[in-house]
Formats: C-alpha cells, structure tokens, sequence
C-alpha cells in the first residue's frame, strides 16, 4: 500500500516537472510575444496542479487526515492565471508589440490608424 | 454595481471569505473565527463598489457540469500545448480571431473569457470596448471557422443558458 501511495506521488512529481519545464520551454524559445504566452498559461498550471495534488496525498498518508489548503492554491492558481495573462496579452497589444508574419488576422487593435490613443512609447525602442 | 445595503453588502462572499480563511489557517479556534469574521465584513465593505451585481445562476447543475467539462478541458489543453511547443519539426500558425460575443453580461463574458484562456492553445487577448466582441489569439489554427464554432457550441451557448436566458 504503502509503495502504491509513493508510486503515485513520484508519477505526479514528475509529470508536473516536466509539464512546468515544456511551460518554461515554451516561453523561452517560441517565436513571439503573443504565442510564448501559451506556455506559462496552460503548461504550467497544470505543472502545478500535479505538483500539489502530489503534496496533498503525501500529507494525507504521513499525516492521516486529508488537508485541502493546495486545492485552494490551485483554486487561485486558476483564476489568476487567466487574468494575468489576459492583462499581459493587452499590454502587448497596446504597445504593437510586433508578430511573426505567419500569424493570421488583423486585429485592429494593431493597425496604427486605429487605435484611438497614441501608442505609448516602447520601453526599448521608443515610438520607432 | 451592487448597491450598498448596511453592513453587509454581499452576504455569500463574506461567508465564502470567512470559510477560505479558516482553511487557510488550518485552525478552528475562537479567535480565528473572530478574526476572519472581522475580514469577511470589513472587506466587502471596501470593494462593493468595484463589483458587478452577479447575475443568478439559472441551472445550477448546468453549471457544474460546465466546471467539470472545463477541467477535463484543461489537462487535454495542456497536453495539446506541451506538445505543441516540445515538437520542433511542427510549424505553428498563430492566428488572431475576432470572436463575436452573444453574451451580454459583463460577468459571464469575464467568465468565458478565463475559460479561453485555460483552454486549448488560445488566450483572449482583449475585449473590446463596446463588449460585442473578443480578440482571441490562437497558438496553431487550421480553420478559423471551426474554432469560432467550437468555443460558441462548447462553452458560449453552455454560459448563456446558465446564466442569462
């Protein structure tokens, strides 16, 4: 039984590892600002949610009584993420942050005419 | 904006903040009731104002089946997106998609709006102004139309019929 339990919570470690390593993976090497968001949203929280349901079942067997503080950790992982992302993926869009040229659709958000306000000065390279 | 009403403007929060804290700090004793009661009274009273009212949930078993689907969503999400990233000799193509809306309140669409973004490969990127519709960036899109379909069959209509019909 015993085996079991911790056979369950290496396999839940380290599926979490490596989803949370592809998370990082992913915002290091792909191409742009918009799609490296992908990563850090999904990847990782799914990471974490492997990590922590992992925790959960090792205190549970240690300490014998189930301890649901992680499932609120992950609660609050789930509705902030979203949210953060959806604030980052705006700012990048407010400074035209630019794209691959593979991406489709024009929003207008990115065309110059458009947007109502003038864009604010990018911290690297200024209005150029 | 929900209006002011005495000392407790948005009872279920207060007994949910109440609840959350006594979780947190994994101790039921009087003083702790004491102080997170304090908490869950003097917090609503300072963010009512920053609060849409919420609208009623119309089918409350919808709603939870929606939570479940939502959550199976997620793990296939991030084994679709892992796989996209950790594969080299795949080509992504990004797509930016213009979602219309059909959802009218702001609380729903906040709602859908988080569900894209935990869901398969898309973040919603910004919603616009007069709330008709939602800018969705898509990590690797073959046919833009099927997405629009899926997110409106899949969650959208889902939301609606919870919420606002």
């Amino acid at each position: 039984m015993q085996l079991v339990i911790e056979a369950i919570i290496s396999l839940l470690l380290i599926a979490g590892g490596v989803f949370v390593f592809i998370g990082s993976l992913g915002m290091a090497h792909l191409r742009d600002f918009y799609m490296r968001l992908h990563g850090p949203t999904k990847a990782t929280t799914l990471g974490i949610g492997c990590m922590l349901i992992a925790s959960m079942v090792y205190f549970w067997s240690v300490e014998g009584k189930p301890d649901i503080q992680e499932m609120l950790i992950t609660l609050f992982l789930f509705i902030t993420a979203p949210v953060s992302a959806h604030l980052l993926a705006k700012t990048g869009l407010h400074l035209q942050l630019p794209h691959i040229d593979t991406t489709e659709g024009k929003p207008v958000e990115l065309r110059d005419e458009e947007v109502g306000d003038k864009p604010v000065p990018h911290p690297d390279r200024g209005h150029g | 904006m929900i209006t002011p009403r005495s000392w407790l403007p948005t009872p279920v929060l207060s007994i949910l903040l109440l609840i959350v804290w006594l979780l947190l700090v994994r101790s039921y004793a009087f003083g702790q009731f004491v102080l997170g009661g304090t908490l869950a009274i003097v917090i609503p009273l300072l963010t009512y104002r920053f609060w849409d009212a919420r609208p009623r949930i119309k089918k409350p078993f919808k709603l939870l089946r929606y939570g479940l689907r939502v959550l199976g969503d997620i793990v296939t999400a991030n084994f679709e997106v892992a796989y996209l990233i950790s594969n080299p000799w795949r080509t992504l193509k990004p797509h930016f998609i213009e979602y219309p809306l059909i959802l009218e309140e702001r609380f729903t669409i906040t709602l859908l709006a988080s569900t894209i973004s935990l869901t398969p490969g898309t973040v919603s990127a910004n919603l616009r102004m007069d709330g008709k519709s939602l800018l969705i960036h898509a990590l690797n899109v073959d046919d833009e139309e099927a997405l629009i379909e899926q997110i409106r069959e899949r969650y959208e209509r889902p939301l609606k019929e919870i919420y606002e019909c």
